[in-house]
């Protein structure tokens, strides 16, 4: 379609700009056909149970048309030739927009946070209008909370771990299986009650969650963590696999790809959100509603999510913390300074690991069922991408990037013009995994340190170096 | 007995594909140094590549000699893999040269994401099956319960790998583009130096391990009669490991790193459990990388400042 375009269009070897920049955008035009021409160009389809095709040129010429008049339009304006060099060398909009909003942003978006629910229910009018806006929210701090927790480990201390799912299924499953044990149950129905595993059982298991993700992390570390950057992150991928496999053929301990169902709700501190006359509800004397607990859910979230940011902000005071940010740096350097980098990174590792079990054990008490489904590899490599669109190593940055890549595809499920124009059987939420792969690739090539933060070190000898260390190999620079 | 013939017989069939896959990582990373994570992907487009084809060929073409039909198919897929390859190095990891250590990683991680869900929302999340393509079959042995059965297919999947590997040999050792790719492996700055166009010989590189999954692609297609979205990434893993098995930047060793994980993977299925077969082969993944990181064939790896 492009091609056909192309030779109709009026010969325009009369501008020295036009005719080159013609030339090329004819040729990524028709490089775009050849990639785009059998995916797109042909859809099999199963027609009376054989496999068909359908053809869609409309489509495959939309899609080569935009990317032939696209790059026409950028040739003979952004990168014509004719065009002075951009003289503008000062920071860019996005650093400027950081340095008028830093100060104030941070507090800003905590007090948001934490007025979010009583924001929702209020526009909303209603408590159990706001169900969705909470629970969006709570899948967004869950994000957000996993994203801080692989950020010590990417961000600051520059392991990439592909596995990072691992620790949240190992924290869901501690408290899944604890909290569902007949044992324990019966034990502690001896020593305090009936109920009591059932009320309790979310707080105790909360720390042994991320206990036993840290462990976790120590185990699988302790081995790996001596290869260098790309064989780690392959590595940490097969042993997030071999979690997740385990889980599902292992089907006696962890009952295979049913999961486990019915795993007792979250208490108010050992108090029920229920109906009957011990619950939340008749002991604060207020109107019962399911939507107590959801709230009270979002609290506990954002005070796991705050809770890892706080530890992370503290660490990186610490000599621990300055030490990873060294080892990311330059590794090679750091051994010849003496810092021990097995027990560094493992440190970083096991912390990061412990960060998911706690978030594995929200994710448990919340849903009330856990399978295997849950732990795939597509969740590591989303908070793996949030952790690189954020900006590795920025907080601020990681939080931004959780909340618009998770709300924003939710709230674009919602928009009904969307769907005048793509169908109705349009889910933005189907692209959300095609968008997130195609922004860490853009990402890296445009802006490798993160669309929103920076990640500086947070000391410097004497002066900032002329080249910042995530432009040069390490070792060099 | 028969049991174990059969199942070298299957065993040497998938270390083939996977053998081909593997020189794809191998030859990468011998050369820019990154482990290709989308290489997998880039497997599945192709597989899903020659389906369409195949489609294409059979039912609109109406070729019926399934011979010609696979030749062809084989040809198209190879086509558009290697330019599929081509642009995802120039786009998403040659402007990472000289980044910092993990940028091209992270790129590829995301160009793997890409492709995968690229390929699912145009094609659909569902299975893609073709009804089976060549089922005839030579009776090996058989002792009157058991019959050992070499199929048409893993004969002639054994047959194109073998002369893709001679060819590919050929390749690397007696022509001037194997020997530009061999002084890039060694010293990239030295080699541009003596006059070796690095870019050209890397986006070579990238094409040539691309043309050999296209053919892994179809091959699996062929021998499984299905493509998937998802299928990119556990053979690629896999591949991958055979790579490592093997010796990451050694060709041969891809090549029997292929073999050997193929095997080791269809008698695992055999005589132990069939829902741990990729739990071993990550296994193996694991344990080689922690004990023995040069590989079999490869050479240890001197880190310099």
């Amino acid at each position: 379609m492009a091609v056909q375009t192309a030779d109709t269009a009026p010969p325009a070897a009369a501008n020295p700009v036009l005719g080159p920049a013609f030339k090329d955008a004819l040729i990524v035009g028709l490089i775009a056909l050849g990639l785009f021409g059998p995916l797109i160009g042909f859809e099999t389809v199963i027609i009376d149970g054989a496999l068909g095709l359908a053809y869609r040129p409309s489509l495959l010429a939309i899609m080569v048309g935009i990317i032939f008049f696209g790059r026409l339009l950028l040739n003979v304006t952004l990168w014509s030739p004719n065009r002075k060099p951009s003289t503008h060398t000062g920071p860019t909009l996005f650093d400027r927009a950081g340095t008028v909003m830093g100060p104030g942003v941070k507090p800003a978006l905590l007090a948001f946070a934490v007025l979010f629910p009583a924001i929702a229910i209020f526009s909303l009018g209603g408590l159990n209008e706001s169900r969705y806006l909470i629970d969006l929210g709570i899948l967004i701090l869950t994000y957000v909370m996993l994203g801080w927790g692989l950020n010590i480990v990417v961000g600051l201390a520059g392991l990439l771990d592909l596995g990072y799912v691992a620790f949240y299924a190992v924290g869901a499953y501690t408290y899944a299986l604890l909290a569902t044990s007949a044992p324990i149950n019966d034990f502690f129905a001896g020593l305090f009650g009936a109920t009591f595993w059932a009320n309790w059982a979310f707080w105790i298991c909360l720390p042994m969650a991320g206990i036993f993700a840290g462990v976790w992390g120590m185990i699988l570390g302790f081995p790996v963590l001596r290869l260098r950057g790309d064989y780690l992150a392959i590595v940490t991928l097969a042993f997030g696999e071999i979690i997740r496999l385990v889980l599902i053929n292992w089907v006696d301990f962890t009952n295979g790809g049913a999961g486990i169902a019915s795993i007792p709700r979250a208490t108010f501190f050992g108090i029920p959100f229920n109906a009957g006359p011990d619950g939340f509800a008749a002991l604060f004397g207020l109107p019962f509603s399911p939507m107590h607990r959801i709230v009270f859910l979002y609290f506990v979230i954002l005070a796991l999510a705050l809770l890892t940011a706080f530890v992370t902000v503290r660490l990186r005071r610490l000599p621990v913390g300055r030490a990873w940010e060294a080892l990311r740096e330059d590794e090679i350097a750091c051994r010849s300074l003496g810092i021990n980098t097995t027990t560094t990174k493992l440190s970083a590792f096991a912390t990061g690991a412990m960060f998911g079990g706690f978030a594995g054990c929200f994710f448990a008490v919340r849903a009330g069922f856990v399978s295997p489904e849950s732990f795939t590899f597509d969740v590591s490599a989303m908070i793996l991408a949030i952790v690189v669109l954020g900006g590795m190593g920025s907080q601020i940055g990681v939080a931004v990037a959780a909340a618009v890549m998770m709300g924003g595809m939710e709230m674009l499920r919602n928009l009904g013009f969307l769907k005048q124009i793509f169908g109705n059987d349009f889910d933005p939420s189907l692209y959300r995994m095609l968008i997130f792969g195609f922004a860490m690739v853009a990402i890296m090539v445009w802006k490798p340190r993160g669309l929103v933060s920076t990640r500086d070190p947070t000391i410097f000898l004497k002066e900032r170096k002329a080249v910042s260390g995530d432009l040069v190999k390490e070792g060099h620079g | 007995m028969e049991i174990f013939v059969q199942q070298l017989i299957n065993g040497l069939t998938l270390g083939s594909i996977y053998g081909l896959i593997a020189i794809g990582y191998t030859m990468v990373f011998g050369i820019i140094g990154m482990v290709n994570f989308a290489h997998g992907d880039v497997f599945m487009v192709s597989a899903f590549i020659a389906l369409i084809c195949f489609l294409l060929v059979t039912t609109v073409m109406g070729i019926t000699s399934i011979f010609l039909a696979l030749a062809i198919v084989l040809v198209v897929a190879m086509v558009f893999t290697s330019l599929l390859n081509w642009a995802i190095e120039r786009v998403a990891y040659r402007p990472l040269r000289g980044s910092f250590r993990l940028a091209p990683m992270i790129s590829a991680i995301g160009m793997s994401i890409f492709l995968a869900n690229f390929v699912q929302v145009t094609q659909g999340p569902r299975n893609k099956p073709i009804p089976p393509m060549i089922t005839d079959v030579i009776v090996l042995m058989d002792n009157g319960s058991y019959q050992v059965t070499l199929a048409w297919k893993q004969v002639i999947i054994m047959v194109i790998t073998a002369a893709l590997l001679g060819g590919f040999w050929y390749l690397v050792q007696k022509t001037s583009l194997g020997r530009a790719q061999r002084a890039c492996e060694q010293d990239r700055k030295m080699a541009a130096l003596l006059g070796i166009n690095v870019d050209h010989t890397i986006s070579l590189t990238f094409v040539i391990g691309a043309a050999l999954a296209a053919v892994a692609g179809t091959l699996y297609l062929m021998y499984y009669g299905v493509a998937n979205f998802a299928d990119g990434f556990v053979p690629g893993v896999k591949a991958f490991t055979a790579a490592v098995l093997g010796g990451i930047g050694s060709l041969p060793g891809a090549v029997l790193g292929g073999l050997l994980i193929g095997l080791i993977e269809t008698f695992w299925s055999a005589y132990f459990s069939i829902e741990y077969k990729d739990v071993a082969a990550f296994s193996i993944l694991a344990i080689t990388l922690i004990f023995m990181p040069q590989g079999l064939l490869g050479r240890p790896e001197v880190e310099k400042v």
